[in-house]
Order: structure tokens, then C-alpha cells, then sequence
């Protein structure tokens, strides 16, 4: 095997500065993914039952096809829908937030579930509101129990931003792929991405075990 | 003053509780006995609407619990509940736990709340405790801490649903006390419980129940000597 990082050396710098558009789009939409999955999941746990059905349906549709399907109907779709093009960026976000939430959702669904059902009554007996009685009592503990499921999301999250190459968007893989057409080899720059991602990969690892740390706390 | 008319409450097809009618007086200290089953921790629970009646209705003061239009968590703020397993908030603190509710729901600020809090602890015996977390007590710490964070929403009555059945004997007696030394400070409150000599002791009254029915609702001296239906009899022939 001959391995020649001499001829790419000039383009790593234009790889590396794929970092913060592939950041940028896995931190927007693990928010997008996190707020509205939460929301999803109070959603299937509530008495209504048109809003389960609401959440389920939508969970159904994000989980039932593939993600970069998803992506490509966002982003191509936006002029017939909206009448305008939006921005690679934006379809990327978007997509992989609403796609994650459907994910999310499920897992902190299985969080709160798990909770003890006497916090309930305990917040209840006290007189403490639902809204504040979710947010300041069951979530906390839901989310304790969920953090390595939710940690999980997040890495794969991280990894599968790499099919924003198919919209144009000069995120690490797309440059990589850009350098390896220039210079006629390949193996070396992906390689070389795939480091890139590792290394965010174990960077999300050291900082979800330090969140969990201090969660831990209180045990 | 609690009133109870005609409470019904059932569960599918069980009925657990078939039409009890009683009232409990401002300050009155109320034991609840019966076999398990009986449907006494059910009675309880109704009492601040854990558990919504079938039928019948409660009174608690001025307020009908059980109509629609009554703002339940207001009452509740009014009644409170210690439960078996304690169910304290067991990602705050000692402190946190006491301090939480009336912040959150009577909108104290953060220094009455824990002014009021420490006070609570100090009459309980956890001083020292303010900052541990509830994993590191005992059980019979735990429940002390649960009875602290139920007065510190200021309650005219307390109901306790088997408080000490979840608890080593060791730590039976320090619960006891706690709970004594609340009955002598005039609280209202209505207490399942399997401890018949604290039953003897401290209540006002007792009302035994079986199978959803209230059978004996008298003194305990009474009760314990000399009860009138011969399944209370049966009854404290096993227990006593």
C-alpha cells in the first residue's frame, strides 16, 4: 500500500475548513431535533388522543424513509412548495432536525415513562402545575436516564451530516471528495475526513460522559 | 373540616370503595385500619384527588373537591401527603426538595422558602442534612424530610398513606415521633396505618374499613376493646 499524503498536503487546510459548516449544521439541528422532540414526546404521552396520533404519524413518516430522501425532497422540493430555493444550509438542518426529532422523541418518551410514577404524585400533591411539574421534575430524571440513548443520536447525527455532499454543501466529506478530484487520489483525503469525524466523534463522547458525571451526582 | 358523603370509587369492574360517609374535624387526628385491600390507602387518595371518585362527593373547608369546577391544585395546596415510598425529588437536594413547591406554586422567594425550610428541618431533626442528596438517607430520614416538604406548603391537613410500612423497625419510632409531635400542634390529619399502638395513642378516632365498607368509626379505646362488627374483631385478633 502506498500511502501519499505529500500530494494533499496543500489541500488539508481546504478540508479542515469544512469544520464549521458541518458543525453548524449537526449543533442547529440537534437543537431543532431536541426541542422538537421533546415537544413530540409530551405529544404521545398526553390524554388527547388526536395529539398521539398527531406525533405518531409524524414520527412514522421520518423513521419510514431514509434520511437522504428526506434531504433531497427539502431542498429540490422548496421552489414547487414555497416558490423559493432555499438555502443548502437551511434543507440541511432542517431535514436532519426534523428527522433526529422523530428519533428523540421516542427516547425521551421511554425516559419519562420510566420515571417512578410517585414524582408525579408527589408534584401533584403539592399542588405544582403540570407545565412546571414536567419541566423542573419528571424531564430532569428522564433525562439522567436517557443521556447515553440521547448521546448516541448526537454521534450519529454527527456522522450522517456527510450526506450533505448530495445538496452541495462544502461540509468536511464534500471537500474532501473536492481535493480527491483535483489530485486524482481519493484514498488519502477521505481518509483523511474520516479522522476529522472521529476525532469530533470522541470529542462528543468525552463531553457526554462528563454531562453524565455530573448528573450523576445526586446518586 | 373534611366532609366525605356517599364515596364511591372503583376501578373497572372492582369497586373498591362502596359508599363512605364521615366527617373529620378541624385538628382531629384520624387513624385509617383495615385489612389490605380494604380500600383504605383508595380513601385517601381521594381525599386530595389522586384518585378521582366515582361517585360522591368531598368537602374539604369551604371547597367541594370533587366538583368540576373547583380549582384542584388549590386545594391541594392545602392538603398535604406523605406516601410509603416517600417519593422525594431525587435530583435536589435535601433543601431543594422543601423549598421547590412553595417557590414554584405560593411564589416565595428563595431566601423565605429556605429560611422556612431550614426551620421545618430543625423540627424534624435533619439540620445537619440540608445539602445531602435523598440516596443518602435512611428511610426513616427520608420520610421525616417527606413530612417537612408537605408543611412546608402549609397545609391545614396532612394525609399520610402508610408512612412507616416501607421502613426498617429501627426507623419506625423517629417517623412516629415527628408525626406525633404534629397532632400535638392541632394539624388535621388522616393516617393509614398498620402501627395499632400508635393508632391507640395518638388518634382522635379510627375508622375501620373492609372491602370498601366503613365498619367501626369511634374512639380508639373503643375501637380496640371493644369493636362491634366481628370482622374488626377478627381483624385484631391477627394484628394485636
Amino acid at each position: 500500500m502506498n500511502l501519499d499524503f505529500e500530494r494533499i498536503m496543500p489541500s488539508l487546510p481546504f478540508i479542515l475548513e469544512g469544520i464549521p459548516m458541518t458543525l453548524q449544521v449537526v449543533a442547529a439541528a440537534a437543537l431543532l431535533g431536541f426541542v422538537l422532540g421533546t415537544i413530540l414526546s409530551l405529544l404521545k404521552i398526553s390524554r388527547i388522543k388526536p395529539l398521539n396520533w398527531l406525533a405518531d404519524f409524524y414520527t412514522s413518516i421520518f423513521r419510514g424513509t431514509p434520511l437522504v430522501l428526506q434531504l433531497m425532497l427539502i431542498y429540490f422540493g422548496s421552489p414547487q412548495v414555497f416558490g423559493v430555493q432555499i438555502e443548502a444550509y437551511t434543507a440541511a438542518f432542517l431535514s436532519f432536525g426534523l428527522n433526529s426529532a422523530a428519533y428523540i422523541s421516542e427516547i425521551i418518551r421511554g425516559g419519562i415513562l420510566a420515571v417512578d410514577k410517585g414524582q408525579q404524585e408527589a408534584a401533584l400533591a403539592l399542588g405544582v402545575p403540570y407545565r412546571s411539574m414536567m419541566t423542573n421534575i419528571i424531564l430532569p430524571q428522564a433525562l439522567k436516564n436517557i443521556l447515553p440513548a440521547l448521546m448516541n443520536e448526537f454521534i450519529s447525527l454527527t456522522k450522517e451530516s456527510a450526506v450533505v455532499t448530495v445538496i452541495g454543501l462544502s461540509d468536511i466529506m464534500r471537500r474532501s471528495y473536492i481535493v480527491g478530484g483535483e489530485t486524482y487520489k481519493f484514498f488519502e483525503p477521505i481518509l483523511f475526513a474520516g479522522l476529522i469525524y472521529y476525532v469530533m466523534v470522541m470529542i462528543l463522547t468525552l463531553i457526554g460522559k462528563a454531562i453524565e458525571r455530573r448528573m450523576r451526582r445526586s446518586d | 373540616m373534611i366532609k366525605i358523603d356517599n364515596l364511591h370509587k372503583s376501578f373497572g369492574k372492582l369497586e373498591v370503595l362502596k359508599g363512605i360517609n364521615t366527617a373529620i374535624k378541624d385538628g382531629e387526628v384520624v387513624a385509617i385500619i383495615g385489612p389490605s385491600g380494604s380500600g383504605k390507602s383508595t380513601f385517601l387518595r381521594c381525599l386530595n384527588l389522586l384518585e378521582r371518585p366515582t361517585m360522591g362527593q368531598i368537602w374539604i373547608g369551604d371547597s367541594e373537591v370533587t366538583d368540576n369546577k373547583t380549582n384542584i391544585m388549590k386545594v391541594r395546596e392545602n392538603v398535604g401527603m406523605v406516601f410509603q415510598h416517600f417519593h422525594l425529588f431525587p435530583h435536589k437536594t435535601v433543601l431543594g426538595n422543601l423549598t421547590y413547591a412553595p417557590m414554584k406554586v405560593k411564589g416565595l422567594s428563595k431566601a423565605e422558602a429556605e429560611s422556612q425550610g431550614r426551620e421545618l428541618l430543625k423540627k424534624v431533626g435533619l439540620s445537619d442534612k440540608e445539602n445531602e442528596y435523598p440516596n443518602r438517607l435512611s428511610g426513616g430520614q427520608k420520610q421525616r424530610v417527606a413530612i417537612a416538604r408537605a408543611l412546608a406548603m402549609n397545609p391545614e391537613v396532612m394525609l399520610f398513606d402508610e408512612p412507616t410500612s416501607a421502613l426498617d423497625p429501627e426507623m419506625v419510632k423517629e417517623v412516629l415521633e415527628v408525626m406525633k409531635s404534629l397532632a400535638h400542634t392541632g394539624m388535621t390529619m388522616a393516617i393509614v396505618t398498620h402501627e395499632m399502638g400508635f393508632a391507640r395513642e395518638v388518634a382522635d378516632r379510627v375508622l375501620f374499613l373492609d372491602g370498601g365498607n366503613l365498619l367501626e368509626n369511634t374512639a380508639p379505646e373503643e375501637f380496640f376493646t371493644n369493636p362491634k362488627s366481628q370482622r374488626a374483631r377478627d381483624f385484631l385478633e391477627k394484628v394485636l
